[in-house]
């Protein structure tokens, strides 16, 4: 191979796992922005995605199509239960035992997962069956195609929501002030559950495509990915969109250059050797805003 | 209209208000004026359910709001403009006046922009514009005109004159004037004495967390305790 078609490859590979960290980071930033958690439970909604897909093809038999929207709708009611059992009822506690509790649900999802399907990884069928695109001496497998197209397409469709829709323009009112946003007639509740619904229905769409990539299920599956996303929207500026779009693709090419480089062994050391630098350079992120305290 | 009956509002355990009352009746301007840190903001903040009072009532229009949520409060018809304007600086002035239209059908959203526009017709010249940029008197404007949006039956607002030099603050007051003619019922809460007394019909004098003075706004702007304590100057 060519050194043009290998980085043509790992470009590829980049954007394809980019866009996947892209996906989960959004649903980390979007949170952030709202009621200021990092909610460390949200990787653990990609593994519940996962198995929610692997049962659908395997165990009842569907096809990948009713396999997609049953794990999306799956990750989404879970987000948004999550929410109202466990954050709602700290709305007004300090901020570190909403933190406390977001880890302790990641921690209950994964043994839960374990204790109901095993400790094992779950294979799950192929997903994306698309040919692979050949163009001149390179070939682009369908799966990363795909998984690009579906995101940046995801990505458009939330922009729009937050910039025309009256829920999106209601989310953005409340991540800048709180207290004014409710003056407006705002409903605080009926906003953050929509927040999360978003955030988990992206997170559901990042967890077919990563399981179009990686054809498994297994209950730490999403320790590993929501951390890497969590460092994409640090990268990018917790809280802020945009920011964890780019921060998302991001640490996709970052990784993909450490094995254009021969370094793959070292890429999770390399996705965290960029969070070191972020916090110690600017903390703030990319895109980020000097972080204030709300009233 | 507005009925406030003993209520006493707690920032943890600082007692901010001590057993407050005074009514606002449909069609006033009725003036809470008292020193900084009286206790004028926490009221409005009670009023429109940001904050809780622990015992006593609020009213309005024969509701109780004491255990109403903040924006639903908003969907009764009251508009609070907040100390500090408080406006969405990341969003244009346009998108402020439409989040002030938030409880509106959005068949109606226009023709209120064309009214407030109508009114300050500043706003209009700069609607594209990101709110933050524009300077204190404008978002001071723009804090009133999203007020307006909601189409409020009473319309409380926290020191619009503060920081505002003073050809604006004389601005502002008219505005006040103009909105009241219109039918909307004021309450409006000021350090600047002078001003809040000469447009209100009543008004209440605040000192740590009580009501000490009540009176017409003449009767009060005449008073000695007032003119000593508040008119200086
Ligand atoms: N968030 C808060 N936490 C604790 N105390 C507060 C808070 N906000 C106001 N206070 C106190 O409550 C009292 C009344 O404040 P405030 O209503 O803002 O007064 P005013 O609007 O008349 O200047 C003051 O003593 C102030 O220090
Ligand atoms: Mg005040």
């Amino acid at each position: 191979m060519s050194v043009f078609s290998t980085i043509f490859t790992q470009l590829m590979n980049g954007l394809q796992t980019g866009s996947v960290y892209a996906l989960v980071a959004l649903g980390y930033s979007m949170v952030y922005g709202i009621i200021l958690l990092l909610n460390f439970a949200h990787g653990d909604i990609i593994m519940v995605g996962a198995y929610t897909a692997w049962l659908f093809m395997v165990n009842f038999g569907q096809s990948p199509w009713v396999a997609v929207i049953a794990a999306i709708a799956a990750c989404t009611v879970l987000g948004v239960v999550i929410e109202k059992v466990a954050y709602t009822p700290l709305r007004k506690a300090p901020r570190l035992s909403l933190l406390i509790t977001a880890i302790g649900i990641s921690f209950l999802l994964e043994n839960l997962a374990q204790l109901i399907f095993g400790a094992g990884a779950r294979p799950v069928p192929t997903i994306i069956d698309v040919a692979p695109v050949t163009i001149g001496s390179v070939s682009i497998s369908g799966t990363a195609i795909v998984t690009i197209i579906v995101s940046v397409v995801s990505m458009i469709l939330l922009n729009l929501l937050i910039k025309k829709s009256k829920m999106g323009k209601a989310m953005r009112a409340v991540s800048e002030d709180t207290g004014a946003a409710q003056l407006m007639g705002i409903s605080l509740n009926k906003t953050i559950t929509f927040t999360f619904a978003v955030g988990s229905a992206l997170a559901g769409i990042g967890s077919v495509l990563y399981c179009a990539a990686y054809p498994q299920a297994s209950p730490t599956m999403g320790a590993m990915l929501g951390l890497k996303a969590f460092v994409a929207a640090v990268l990018g500026g917790i809280g802020s969109i945009p920011g964890a779009m780019i921060g998302g693709f991001a640490i996709g090419l970052a990784e993909a250059g450490a094995s254009a480089l021969g370094l793959s062994v070292w890429k999770d050391a390399v996705v965290f050797a960029i969070l070191i630098v972020v916090l110690v350079v600017k903390p703030t992120g990319l895109l980020g805003r000097n972080l204030q305290e709300k009233v | 209209m507005l009925n406030i009956h003993d209520i006493n509002v707690y920032y943890g355990p600082i007692h901010a208000i001590k057993g407050v009352s005074f009514d606002v009746n449909e069609g006033e301007i009725v003036s809470l004026i008292g020193a900084n840190g009286a206790g004028k903001s926490t009221i409005l903040k009670t009023i429109s359910g940001l904050l809780r009072t622990k015992t006593g009532g609020i009213d309005f229009l024969g509701q109780s709001l004491n255990a109403t949520a903040p924006h639903k409060i908003v969907h009764m018809g009251v508009a609070h403009i907040p100390e500090g304007r408080r406006i969405f600086q990341r969003m244009s002035v346009e998108e402020n006046l439409q989040m002030g239209a938030f409880t509106q059908p959005n068949s109606s959203i226009a023709a209120s922009l064309e009214h407030v526009y109508e009114l300050f017709p500043r706003l209009k010249e700069r609607r594209r514009q990101i709110a933050g940029t524009l300077s204190g008197g404008e978002q001071q404007m723009l804090a009133m005109s999203r007020g307006l949006m909601s189409k409020p039956k009473l319309m409380m607002l926290d020191e619009p004159s503060m920081g505002l030099a003073p050809i604006l603050v004389q601005q502002v007051f008219n505005i006040i004037k103009t909105l009241h003619d219109a039918g909307t019922t004021i309450l409006l809460v000021e350090q600047n004495a002078h001003m809040a007394l000469s447009i209100a019909d009543r008004a209440y004098v605040m000192e740590t967390g009580k009501i000490i003075l009540t009176g017409t706004g003449e009767e009060l702007a005449n008073s000695d305790e007032v003119r000593k304590a508040y008119l200086v100057g």
